[in-house]
């Protein structure tokens, strides 16, 4: 394995990420909603929400793509737009930010040269970002014969390729197949080893889990709730554990049992929240009486996605 | 089943404002454009300069340049412009002879001294017939023919009563009374006459003919643009055809930007130390070089298989060149970043170049086009780098003489790139 570039080096006493009351208007929506976040030197932060809550405007804010109305943004220090944040920070954005018609080699050249790698120190980080996303033996294959897997390693090393302390990773495993996914969770535990600071928004509660030491759900444009995910259990659901049940018959009437109980009916299915697992048995005793026949029914305890959902609702958002 | 083909299509045509343009606006435009130079607006009709220089001062010299100039389809100048209120002095052979090589008129006319005294013939050469000098600039094949035909309209028709002495002149120096020795005369002269029409009708080899024979006044052409040019017109066509494709790839080449930001480069390129100055500038560059290098192309072209006269006219294409490639390239740029998609670009720059190209001279000469048409193709790229690339290669000027092109061109690029970057800022923060 090639031998990391040389980085920059901020100061370990700065915060890599500082915002504070930052608040972002397009027109009358208000996409950030007085935002007050810190990411400590070499943590994980995971940044949940339903679509439109605000994460990627809360995202572009820091990459310095997108003026605040109020509030202020700082990267080791310094204002987010300035020349010092962006070589602290790598931005692997969600879509397939490359030139397909270069090869990853280019590719990796390009963006190289565009924060200022030139000869040697760029050779070095060429190399090393090819080995890091297994693409060396492809390096010389232009970008729009590889294969979606490819591409998004590509698309992560390219916005790694200055070697930056703070990396804001946008859903970086969209349409990936699972092994290409466990290949990028490898890469990431790899930089997480280094050190490095990451921001890493997604839509599946299992990277999230995985991956992240704390993790922020935003709805809204406001973060509603932080904290480890236990911390997140706990304080959602307490000591409380949830009961999944499936019904023999489905019918207008165990949806409204189920309300009535309480309960999120869904899919044929009714979620329910107890305190005691001894509350089951009353729980199945109240549906026999009901007239409704439980086929199936298991006890859980509430997880990551059980609080996202407990948090921000279960209505479609756009 | 067709019904829902053909109502999908229209749906899907409403839509796409860029197909409607190309489908309804572009034809109209063109039809409009070439139905002004070309068509039945009489009050249009470019008038053709002609530049007259009298050295004869006769009263057959003014009474001819009275008549031309009370033709309708005639601009007939003595003397140049007043400059700063200052009346300049009248043309003389040799400044119409210089002002034809600089492109102010197609035509110009010398009237000989001697003119009055023997202004029109009839029938055979005469060594003695006074000779007027037509001065053409050959790029303009039209004019020099219209005139010369004009000449001998004026001739016929501006003076009867010197047409009248002139044709009892002759007869008292040829006929005399009609002895029969001078019978015998006219009557050899006519079969000798006769003898050289049959000649030429039976296509035997003959004398050679005199252009001038059976016109009341001789007129001698001369080509003072372009005489010793290997491909007079290719000059002309390699720079207005070259530089309609450069407004093409320079549009295409800024379209990289719609691209990039549809794809999201352009955001990860502006978070890095990039800014969109600098990526503005080194796409201007791209284009600019670019259009140079087709320009390279095109003219080299030109010289192997056409003769153009490339080698010696170097300097001057290189400055033409560069400033035609910077104001093309800066075109691109503000087509680029006026539209929001790639396919909005697509139908904007075909319907604005070829509208440019079809007034700017690319598709049809300009000083063929109704005046308000030509001052009209002023505002285009395409008519100043046309005519600087003709001032190069047509009229051999030196460099120094191109800077009014140089830098009209420099200006329209300097203007563009401004109003570029101030349209780029949408991509800069939101």
């Amino acid at each position: 394995m090639a031998s990391a570039p040389v980085a920059s080096t901020p100061s370990p006493l700065l915060l890599p990420l500082r915002i504070e009351g930052l608040v972002k208007r397009f027109g009358d929506l208000t996409a950030v909603n007085g935002v007050t976040l810190e990411l400590k030197s070499g943590e994980c932060l995971g940044l949940l929400g339903p679509n439109g809550a605000g994460k990627s405007t809360l995202i572009r804010s820091i990459v310095g793509r997108v003026i605040p109305d109020a509030g202020t943004v700082s990267i080791f220090g310094e204002r987010a737009d300035s020349a010092g944040a962006r070589m602290a920070l790598g931005w692997i954005p969600q879509e397939l930010a490359l030139y397909p018609k270069l090869t990853c080699r280019e590719n990796l050249e390009s963006f190289g040269e565009y924060h200022g790698l030139r000869r040697a120190a760029l050779k070095t980080a060429v190399a090393w970002c090819l080995d890091w996303a297994a693409l060396t033996d492809r390096a010389q294959e232009p970008v729009k014969n590889l294969s979606g897997g490819m591409k998004r390693r590509l698309n992560m090393a390219a916005g790694l390729i200055h070697r930056p302390k703070l990396i804001l990773m946008d859903e970086p495993t969209v349409g990936v197949d699972p092994q290409s996914r466990n290949r990028i969770f490898e890469m990431i535990e790899k930089l997480r080893g280094e050190g490095v600071s990451m921001i890493y928004t997604t839509h599946y509660m299992e990277e999230a889990e995985r991956l992240c030491d704390r993790i922020a759900i935003i709805d809204h444009g406001c973060i509603i709730a932080q904290g480890t995910r236990d911390e997140l259990v706990r304080n959602a659901f307490a000591s409380r554990s949830e009961v999944l049940a499936r019904f023999a018959n489905v019918d207008d009437s165990v949806a409204a049992w189920v309300k009535q109980r309480g309960g999120i009916y869904e899919n044929g299915a009714a979620q329910f929240t107890i305190d005691h697992a001894a509350e089951i048995a009353g729980l199945l005793d109240a549906a026999s009486k009901a007239g409704h026949e439980l086929a199936d029914i298991s006890l859980r305890k509430p997880n990551l996605e059980s609080v996202f959902l407990h948090l921000t609702g279960r209505e479609l958002r756009d | 089943m067709i019904f829902p083909i053909v109502r999908t299509a229209l749906i899907g045509l409403r839509r796409d404002r860029g197909a409607l343009a190309l489908s309804f606006i572009l034809p109209i435009a063109f039809f409009t454009i070439f139905a002004v130079i070309f068509g039945g607006r009489r009050d249009t009709t470019p008038k053709i300069s002609v530049l007259v220089v009298d050295e004869d001062h006769s009263v057959a010299s003014e009474r001819l340049i009275q008549g031309l100039e009370r033709e309708g389809s005639l601009s007939v100048k003595k003397r140049p412009a007043a400059k700063q209120g200052v009346e300049q002095p009248d043309y003389t052979a040799a400044t119409a002879e210089a002002a034809v090589r600089a492109g102010t008129a197609p035509v110009a006319l010398i009237i000989p001294h001697g003119f009055g005294e023997n202004p029109i013939s009839f029938g055979a050469p005469n060594q003695n017939r006074p000779t007027i000098q037509l001065l053409k600039d050959s790029s303009d094949m039209v004019a020099p023919q219209v005139i010369a035909g004009l000449l001998q309209k004026v001739a016929m028709t501006a003076m009867p009563d010197i047409m009248a002495e002139q044709g009892s002149k002759y007869m008292d120096e040829h006929a005399g009374g009609f002895t029969p020795e001078q019978r015998k005369r006219i009557d050899e002269g006519l079969e000798a006459l006769r003898k050289r029409e049959s000649a030429e009708s039976s296509g035997q080899q003959a004398a050679p003919v005199d252009p001038n024979r059976g016109m009341p006044i001789a007129v001698t052409a001369r080509d003072v643009v372009g005489e010793n040019k290997n491909n007079p017109m290719v000059s002309f066509y390699a720079a207005a055809i070259g530089v309609m494709f450069l407004l093409f790839t320079a549009s295409s080449a800024g379209g990289s930007l719609l691209d990039e930001a549809e794809s999201g480069t352009l955001d990860r390129v502006l978070s890095s130390r990039v800014t969109m100055g600098t990526l503005l500038a080194g796409k201007l560059c791209f284009c600019a070089l670019l259009a140079f290098a087709q320009l390279v192309l095109m003219f080299i072209w030109a010289w192997l298989v056409f003769k153009l006269d490339f080698i010696p006219h170097i300097p001057g294409f290189v400055v033409m060149g560069l400033s035609t490639a910077f104001a093309v390239g800066a075109f691109g740029m503000v087509l680029a970043s006026i539209c929001r998609t790639r396919a909005q670009l697509g139908p904007l720059s075909t319907l604005v170049i070829l509208i440019m190209s079809s007034i700017g001279g690319s598709m049809f000469p300009r000083f063929l086009m109704p005046e308000a048409m030509q001052k009209a193709g002023l505002l285009t790229i395409n008519a100043w780098a046309i005519d600087g690339f003709t001032k190069v290669f047509w009229r051999d000027e030196p460099v120094s003489h191109l800077w009014p092109q140089v830098l009209v061109l420099l200006g329209v690029g300097v203007v563009l790139c401004a109003i570029a970057r101030r349209l780029a800022r949408r991509w800069e923060y939101s």
